[in-house]
């Protein structure tokens, strides 16, 4: 009688017309030992399933709470920025290195006067040099006279 | 949504969706990375999460496509070979005693099925879904569950009948 019900149970199971709950009769009757002959091969199908259905997923998921930068905070510390700048800037102004005392003044300037016409000077001794070139020049004004002298005998030549 | 509360929603169903993709992808290692993937959207977006009708059938849905992209993806396509070795990496010797157990048989003619009838086994047989929730998590009809649930079934019996008889693949 049950082996009968369980023959038809797997008819139904075959068309894929069991429902849950029959599924787990047939599940049950394969799991719990003595199987009729001719449904042995079911067995196997059955206990298949049950393994798998054990099987679990033991890696752990770094679920990290990341808090996303927010990019306002950017802009914030970037007028932030331009603020203390812009002070010190205003405050470097005031202070250009004026002197008040007019001796103490003049004695500042012919100072630094006299410091760029040492550099000047430096500079155009450097120049000096440049009439070794014209030596140089005057040096080749002597291979005209060659010139003259290849022309006079070229023309006797002819 | 804390941390815990999404745990708790998450947890059920977590072995489910490993399974799920163990099937579709064999590998251990790659139905791991699978997992962690799907679970790691899935926090991500957790402040959707209640907008959903149901997050199990969601979260299948979402490791079925993600398990598609992978098989798709020209990674997996340049691992082909390596992937039936994979497999076999932990206790390769007690895997070769089973060979002759046909329990692994189960699991060898499952592996040759298409996928959607391997995943439709899965979710029935393994998971115990019902047939609604296993339509609306692949995209399918009703009666197209039942009939690819009803071939699987078949041929599953079918070649377990024959290595049954004669002891051949």
């Amino acid at each position: 009688m049950v082996l009968n019900n369980i023959e038809k149970l797997l008819e139904k199971y075959e068309n894929g017309e069991t429902t849950l709950q029959e599924e787990q009769v047939l599940k049950n009757y394969f799991l719990q030992g003595t199987v009729a002959p001719h449904l042995e091969v079911y067995k196997p199908m059955f206990t298949y399933f049950m393994v798998n259905q054990q099987e679990q997923f033991t890696k752990d998921v770094p679920l990290k709470t990341t808090r996303k930068f927010n990019y306002k905070w950017i802009s914030v510390a970037a007028v932030a920025v331009l603020m203390l700048g812009v002070y010190f800037k205003m405050a470097s102004t005031n202070n250009l290195g004026t002197i008040k005392d007019p001796e103490m003044a003049f004695k500042e300037v012919s100072k630094s006067l006299e410091m760029i016409s040492k550099s000047l000077n430096k500079g155009t001794a450097t120049v000096g040099y440049l009439n070794e070139i014209d030596k140089g020049t005057a040096t080749l004004g002597y291979l005209n006279e060659i010139e003259n002298t290849t022309q006079i005998i070229f023309k006797s030549n002819n | 949504m804390t941390q815990q509360e999404f745990l708790n929603t998450v947890m059920p169903f977590k072995d489910k969706v490993y399974r799920l993709a163990k099937r579709l992808l064999v590998s251990t290692e790659e139905a791991e990375d699978a997992t962690q993937e799907v679970l790691l959207k899935l926090w991500n977006n957790k402040k959707k999460i209640q907008e959903y009708k149901n997050v199990e059938a969601f979260s299948m849905t979402m490791t079925k496509n993600f398990c598609f992209d992978k098989l798709k993806s020209k990674q997996a396509q340049n691992l082909k070979i390596v992937h039936s070795n994979y497999e076999e990496k932990n206790l390769p010797l007690q895997k070769q005693v089973e060979l002759h157990d046909s329990v692994s048989w189960v699991s060898k003619i499952i592996e040759e099925l298409p996928e959607q009838q391997r995943m439709v086994i899965q979710l029935r047989d393994i998971e115990g879904y019902d047939f609604n929730e296993i339509a609306d998590m692949l995209d399918m009809n009703n009666t197209a569950v039942r009939v690819s649930l009803s071939r699987a079934r078949k041929t599953i019996r079918e070649k377990l009948t024959n290595t049954h008889n004669y002891g051949i693949k």
